[in-house]
């Protein structure tokens, strides 16, 4: 057998092997092929870290109950060495993790599955809930009292007081009283919460988590629950808004605290979330013990690595597409692979604001690297040079963005800063050598193949063909494979080599 | 006029494309680990010694940066010179003094450098501005060359070079290259050099090109370019083909330069020749790398032999 068959039999077997395991999945776990048709399904992870003394360790963490809005499915903990178990206690849930003797730094992980459901009505709660007695300083409680007595004035109910109380919180410069306040307060919740309660109005604290796709060490924000007309009702601290918005989880609604330990310091817990496509079949027959596909999928991993496998299984795509522009279309760009890189800052920033971005970036740094190339600086020292001016411009961007109103200053720095200021530095030598038409080629084509990659790289459909199906990747392979093998022309050469017809007519 | 050529009438003229350049020539002929002897000018030179092989006069080696304050004396004490980064690509990096002019050097291209200047250049060089990934290089200080007389009125700001394919130790496709004021004193085709193909078997001009499109007269000399001829054809084509053993390439692109005194010289190698060479020569170059490949000669003939094959062979200019 030639070589060249050999190769291209491995290719096709690559491709039809991927192929199978994906149809293979399909059958066995019911994962379907198209996005759209399943449910989404929030997979969020609580991380406590710790450093444990060396003596017996009790970690207890308050998980959700019962929620109106989330069917709570899949509960695990991952965390060698302990004993785990779930208490419940006056419908208080609090995970438990045991250990005889731990020393150093621990990392202890419980994970949940939320499923968004349509909103139940609560049960009434057994009892009514009463006001809790409130302790102010002297001059703390002359302020509370102002303050009450002209939030009374402006409200008919409970919810209204809480309401007209956030919006005199929300303005202290106006209002002397809350400015006091709200300086000895831990937070505008506690405040909040305190001054309900003074007024007679049942309410607590309550700790909720803002559901986002793909965040990591998130912190849960507080917030405030009223009771009012027989059920517990959310306060927003920050707007005032009452009810609970669909993209916020109520991780800790009673009881003490969030987190208790002994025998340990400096514990802290974080959550990271991801919102997954599962129809609802495979969720049962995940709980059922699972399929051998299940397991070796990506979905068993710690959600924290998940998010970053989503954005890593998109690449194979990107570095395709720099192939096939390369080869068979022969775009120039400036770094091999850049493109891709740039690609994945569009995906976070979004097209517009991420080229506009790097554009301004990129001819900023042009501009400074022509003054450094008078100074007569030592080629690696120019590179850093240019590495912290390019981190001092996007600072820069960020500010005067933010300050108009844009967000995308935050989104920059998502920017490979190094790849940036490498980029600056090829394309200012370029500029030098070849001239300006040179630097906008490359520039361009950098920006077409980057372009084309995130389009693809965006679409629902291939994101999730590429999670869900990650052996759908070795039909990349093979295509990239089998593109590496092409030796006909380029399509910038069919123009390239015009000028050969004259010779020839 | 039509600005697209369609693919089968690439493969018809026999024109090498880019992709199969490299996988099918590049890939198959070339030893990767023979590529440092033409990458690196420094041990092509020391290499082109061992063999033989006439080279410009090397003057100065610089390797490290603390010899560049003291390079100055050096270099005041030289006449013309041309200054090279060893691992530099493409001629990027290449400066060509002609004399010193009070404090100050003037360059071929008409600029005038002070020793500053000249310092910054030696110093950035080293610290491998030029060099493939930015790896630390060497300068090479060469003595200028006079070009021969055949060339006179030809070339603006800089010395013709000859390009010479050889693929397999026969060459099969030759051209000269002319600085224009459009390339800056340069001899790249992509940017604004002309190109003059070359017949194999007598070195006279076939046809010319700049930026793709023919042209008969210098744009900036005004001389016809098919007046050309190189003298002394024979005698380069072998030098050219005695590359092959020296570096042991299979394809292989020979820069020389024809010096008023001292004849063929080799100026530098390339293990990636480009394809513009077809263009100049108005023909592809697939035909005749496949004519090559289908010599069956087990004897090894040497250079002088199968530069007499080649003329004979690829003589008809197709």
């Amino acid at each position: 057998m030639n070589p060249r068959a050999t190769f291209f039999t491995t290719v096709a077997l690559l491709a039809a092997s991927g192929v199978l395991i994906a149809v293979l999945r399909f059958l066995e776990t019911g994962t379907p092929f198209l996005p759209g048709q399943e449910r989404s399904v929030w997979q969020v992870e609580a991380r406590v870290d710790l450093v444990a003394l060396g003596e017996a360790v009790t970690v207890s963490l308050s998980v959700p109950e019962e929620l109106p809005q989330f069917t709570v499915t899949q509960e695990q903990a991952a965390s060698p060495g302990y004993g785990f178990s779930i208490v419940e206690n006056g419908g208080e849930r609090r995970a438990e993790w045991t250990r005889r003797e731990a020393a150093g730094p621990q990392s202890l992980y419980y994970s949940a599955q939320f499923l968004p459901r349509p909103r139940a009505p609560a049960a009434p709660p057994p009892e009514l809930p009463r006001p809790e007695s409130v302790f102010w300083s002297e001059v703390q409680g002359t302020a509370a009292a102002e303050l009450l007595a002209r939030a009374q004035e402006t409200s008919s109910d409970p919810l209204s007081l809480a309401r007209e109380l956030v919006k005199l919180i929300a303005a202290p410069q106006g209002d002397q009283n809350a400015a006091l306040l709200l300086g000895q307060a831990e937070s505008r919740a506690a405040l909040l919460n305190k001054l309900l309660n003074d007024a007679g109005v049942p309410a607590r604290q309550v700790l909720a988590l803002q559901l986002e796709d793909a965040r990591r060490r998130q912190d849960l924000l507080p917030m405030v629950e009223v009771f009012a007309a027989g059920e517990w009702a959310l306060i927003d601290p920050q707007t005032g808004t009452a009810g609970v918005p669909e993209d916020l989880l109520l991780w800790h609604r009673k009881g003490r605290s969030l987190i208790d330990v002994s025998g340990a310091r400096q514990s802290r817990v974080t959550f990271s979330m991801l919102r997954q496509s599962v129809p609802a079949e495979t969720l049962a027959r995940a709980a059922a013990g699972g399929s051998a596909f299940y397991k070796v999928g990506l979905h068993s991993l710690p959600i924290e690595e998940q998010g970053m496998f989503r954005m890593l299984l998109l690449l194979p795509l990107g570095a395709m597409v720099v192939v096939f522009m390369r080869v068979i279309v022969g775009v120039r760009t400036a770094g091999t692979f850049m493109p891709i890189l740039i690609a994945l800052a569009f995906l976070q920033t979004s097209l517009l604001p991420g080229l506009a971005s790097f554009i301004s970036v990129v001819a900023l740094g042009l501009l400074m690297r022509g003054y450094l190339s008078r100074l007569n600086l030592l080629l690696v020292a120019r590179i850093a040079t240019l590495i912290v001016l390019v981190i001092f411009i996007i600072s820069a961007l960020s500010i005067v963005g933010y300050q108009l109103g844009y967000s995308t200053g935050m989104v920059i720095t998502f920017f490979p800063m190094i790849i940036i200021a490498w980029t600056i530095e090829r394309m200012s030598i370029l500029w030098e050598e070849e001239g300006v038409r040179e630097v906008l080629v490359q520039g361009t084509g950098s920006l077409v193949v980057a372009v084309a990659a995130f389009a693809l790289m965006r679409w629902p459909l291939v994101q999730h063909l590429t999670f869900n199906f990650p052996e759908l990747n070795l039909v990349l392979l093979a295509a990239i494979l089998a593109m590496g093998q092409y030796t006909g022309y380029k399509l910038s050469e069919l123009r390239r080599f015009h000028a050969i017809e004259d010779e020839w007519r | 006029m039509r600005r697209w050529v369609s693919p089968q009438r690439l493969e018809r003229y026999g024109m090498l494309g880019m992709n199969a350049r490299n996988l099918a020539f590049i890939q198959r002929y070339n030893e990767r680990s023979r590529y440092p002897l033409v990458d690196d000018k420094l041990r092509t030179k020391l290499l082109a010694e061992d063999y033989g092989v006439p080279t410009p006069a090397l003057r100065l080696v610089l390797r490290a940066q603390h010899q560049v304050r003291r390079a100055g004396s050096r270099l005041a004490a030289l006449e013309g010179f041309a200054m090279k980064p060893a691992k530099g690509s493409g001629g990027k990096g290449i400066w060509v003094i002609l004399r010193r002019d009070g404090e100050e050097w003037l360059k071929a291209s008409g600029g005038r450098v002070g020793l500053a200047d000249l310092q910054r250049h030696l110093s950035n060089t080293l610290a491998g501005l030029y060099s493939l990934g930015g790896n630390p290089d060497a300068v090479l200080v060469e003595d200028l060359i006079s070009a021969d007389d055949c060339f006179s009125g030809y070339s603006f700001e800089g010395v013709p070079d000859i390009r010479v394919v050889v693929f397999q130790g026969y060459p099969v496709m030759a051209m000269v290259r002319l600085s224009t004021h459009d390339s800056d004193g340069k001899a790249n085709l992509h940017q604004g050099a002309v190109g003059v193909g070359l017949a194999l078997d007598s070195g006279r001009c076939l046809r010319a090109v700049q930026f793709g499109q023919p042209l008969t007269l210098h744009p900036d000399t005004g001389r016809p370019l098919n007046a050309i001829k190189v003298p002394g054809w024979r005698e380069l084509l072998v030098l050219a083909a005695r590359c092959h053993e020296m570096t042991g390439l299979g394809y292989l692109g020979v820069d020389l330069v024809l010096d008023r005194q001292q004849g063929p010289m080799l100026l530098e190698l390339n293990a990636r020749p480009g394809l513009a060479i077809q263009i100049a020569n108005g023909c592809g170059l697939l035909p005749r790398l496949r004519r090559v490949e289908a010599l069956a000669d087990r004897r090894r003939p040497g250079p002088a032999e199968r530069v007499a094959w080649a003329m004979e062979a690829f003589a008809d200019g197709r």
